[in-house]
């Protein structure tokens, strides 16, 4: 009996010294991270830091899209829509009235909207409740029946919303989309962003309502046995990537400043599978890596599009859309050979790095 | 509107709910059997009308020669896409497999982009479809007429084989049980292989069609018609045969109707069939004709 009380205070003490260690640790990552993020913006060129700005947000978009494909289980194809609601809604909240009338030359602009002007972080965050609205509005009668028809239903969402974008003159300026939105967008918030997106969904993850959501991808019926409403677990996943998925998107909106409905297809969504796939469905760790690995990696393979010169005696033409059938190829052979993607489902844990240091491994709780 | 024009647009949205509802049975067997949406029909529809036009325009084979082949060679297709890339997963989870057909849905549009070009190309359409028909004051093309006779008789063929032969008999089994077929002494692989392959020859026939209806055919053309024809399984009830081709039906002759009675919706078309797909999943998420099939 005294043995296991103290055995209990010992574990405690261990727990709380090593908590406090990786707090200070986690907080020294980012600083470290600011630190290169504040070097970038002053020396790096307008390239570097516009790949910089999509690193952010792709590992905004892979991280929260692993949330409801990894975490929870439910096969979704959304992002390209959530991220479109975002960008559209925050985008035309930041036009001053005066843009707004120099951008709807066919049809002037709807009154309610003309006069509305509000500041970035606002609207960033409105975008953001838009995309989460809209996910409610969609998994509520999907959820409720059945999680597998999510798929086909976030698809048709996706064509819906370029429909409706192309359509709707007087709101989203019909196919000539939006030109000169302000550029506010710049590192700070793009990694602020990716900063507040980990940081909420990996506390999320790591919280009953986390385990509730692994319960529910291992075996949906076993979870609701055990008195977890999956209903409701499946939709706070859901809205949840869908907010950070609208805030990434109203970020995109502000970086590229020019947005129109063929901007967001479904190939975005598809980059953003290949990336959680590959970094382990259900790993965050996996999709922050994967997300850096292949915005670079698919910056390279642009070369196969343009003509590649070999010795100079020999030029392979360049193939325009060969990028897409190569990602194509990439997620069905990941699927078939290697579906553990580069994590699994482990994460990264300062405790794991500790441990691969010989001599620097901590009594493993006695 | 009067009662003719009324009759008019209703035989057109017959003629092309028909059209979903054949690529609606592929869409609602395989799922019936695999609980697997195969985000690829659509495609593999697209492939088959290339598969034809090359036959008219390359091999300069009579049309019914080149539609016949190109019914052979998608059956073909869909059987070695689910031979190579869903049977190796039949025993993964099943967000695998919806991942992989994503991929190859993916794939088949992008390398048709590659191999054809984004440029779209006429297709040529038959003597025999281009009469127009006249029932009083309605006309309609022959095309039309015969696509609606087509489709009813590949349903009571579907049926024949799906409630008649043995065939049929492995595959309802499979539907309701998939891990105890194969102790039955069924071969698993072989009721798959045949609904895959049986699906997509349906397809092909739709998708060869459709191209003659609008004739052109482009590599992304099956995305919408794919979409669609999903919702008009799920509204049919899927897994039920019957249920796809009313669900189509029903989704061409309200699609047709609607922008009959408001054309200034015309261009919201597309959204239309989302709507109805989450109205059915509110209302009545097993569909029209659907039982409700186990989880």
């Amino acid at each position: 009996m005294k043995d296991a009380m103290q055995y209990r205070q010992a574990r405690q003490r261990w727990s709380t010294k090593n908590r406090r260690r990786n707090r200070i640790l986690t907080l020294a990552a980012v600083l470290c991270t600011c630190g290169l993020l504040f070097f970038a913006n002053r020396f790096a060129d307008e390239y570097q830091i516009r790949i910089l700005n999509m690193v952010a947000i792709y590992i905004t978009l892979a991280v929260s899209y692993n949330l409801i494909n990894g975490i929870t289980g439910q096969f979704s194809l959304e992002p390209n829509a959530f991220v479109a609601l975002g960008a559209y809604s925050s985008a035309l909240l930041t036009m001053t009235p005066m843009e707004k009338g120099m951008n709807f030359i066919i049809d002037p602009c709807a009154p309610w909207l003309a006069q509305i002007c509000v500041p970035f972080l606002p609207a960033v965050i409105f975008g953001g409740l838009m995309a989460a609205f809209f996910a409610l509005l969609m998994g509520f009668p999907v959820f409720r029946v059945r999680g597998d028809y999510l798929a086909i239903v976030t698809l048709g969402f996706g064509e819906v919303i370029r429909v409706v974008a192309n359509n709707l003159q007087t709101v989203t300026n019909g196919p000539l989309g939006l030109k000169g939105i302000a550029p506010y967008t710049d590192l700070w918030w793009t990694w602020g962003l990716a900063f507040v997106t980990l940081f909420v969904i990996i506390r999320l993850v790591n919280s009953s309502y986390g385990r509730a959501l692994k319960a529910i991808r291992e075996n949906e019926l076993a979870a609701e046995s055990m008195g977890i409403n999956s209903f409701r677990h499946k939709l706070l996943a859901f809205s949840m990537a869908a907010f950070f998925e609208g805030m990434a998107g109203a970020m995109l909106a502000h970086l590229i400043t020019t947005i129109s409905p063929m901007l967001f297809t479904f190939f975005l969504t598809f980059n953003l599978l290949i990336i959680i796939v590959l970094g382990g469905l259900g790993s965050l760790t996996g999709s922050v890596i994967a997300a850096i690995a292949f915005t670079w990696g698919s910056e390279l393979l642009r070369a196969v599009e343009e003509p590649t010169d070999i010795f100079g005696w020999f030029t392979i033409p360049g193939i325009p859309g060969m990028r897409m059938v190569i990602f194509a190829v990439i997620l069905i052979a990941a699927m078939l050979f290697w579906r553990e993607g580069i994590m699994g489902r482990k994460e990264f844990s300062w405790g794991w790095l500790f441990g691969l240091v010989p001599g620097g491994k901590q009594k493993k709780s006695v | 509107m009067t009662f003719q024009l009324f009759l008019q647009q209703l035989i057109n949205g017959l003629g092309l709910g028909s059209l979903y509802g054949l690529i609606a049975i592929g869409y609602t067997m395989v799922y019936g059997i695999l609980r697997l949406i195969n985000f690829a029909h659509g495609d593999v529809m697209m492939m088959s009308t290339y598969f034809a036009f090359f036959g008219v325009s390359i091999f300069a084979l009579p049309w019914w020669v080149a539609a016949l082949l190109a019914m052979i060679l998608t059956g073909l297709l869909g059987i070695s896409i689910d031979q190579g890339a869903y049977r190796p997963l039949r025993r993964a989870s099943r967000i695998s497999a919806l991942i992989t057909a994503i991929g190859v849905s993916f794939f088949l549009e992008n390398a048709a982009l590659v191999v054809f070009g984004s440029r779209p190309r006429a297709f040529y359409r038959p003597e025999m479809f281009r009469a127009i028909w006249h029932f009083g004051d309605i006309s309609l093309l022959s095309l039309t007429g015969y696509t609606i006779l087509i489709t009813l008789c590949l349903l009571v063929i579907v049926y024949f084989i799906v409630y008649k032969t043995r065939m049929g008999m492995a595959m309802r089994a499979v539907s309701k049980d998939m891990h105890t077929v194969p102790l039955m002494g069924i071969d698993l692989n072989r009721v798959v292989a045949f609904t895959f392959g049986l699906g997509s020859v349906i397809a092909a026939v739709g998708g060869i069609l459709w191209a003659m209806k609008y004739p052109q055919i482009e590599p992304l053309m099956g995305i919408i018609p794919g979409l669609k024809a999903f919702v008009a399984a799920v509204l049919g009830g899927i897994g039920n045969v019957f249920g796809a081709v009313l669900g189509g039906f029903i989704l061409g002759i309200t699609e047709i109707l609607l922008v009959a009675f408001w054309p200034e919706l015309s261009g919201y078309r597309d959204a239309f069939a989302f709507l109805l797909l989450i109205l059915v999943l509110i209302f009545r998420p097993t569909g029209i004709m659907g039982e409700d099939l186990p989880e």
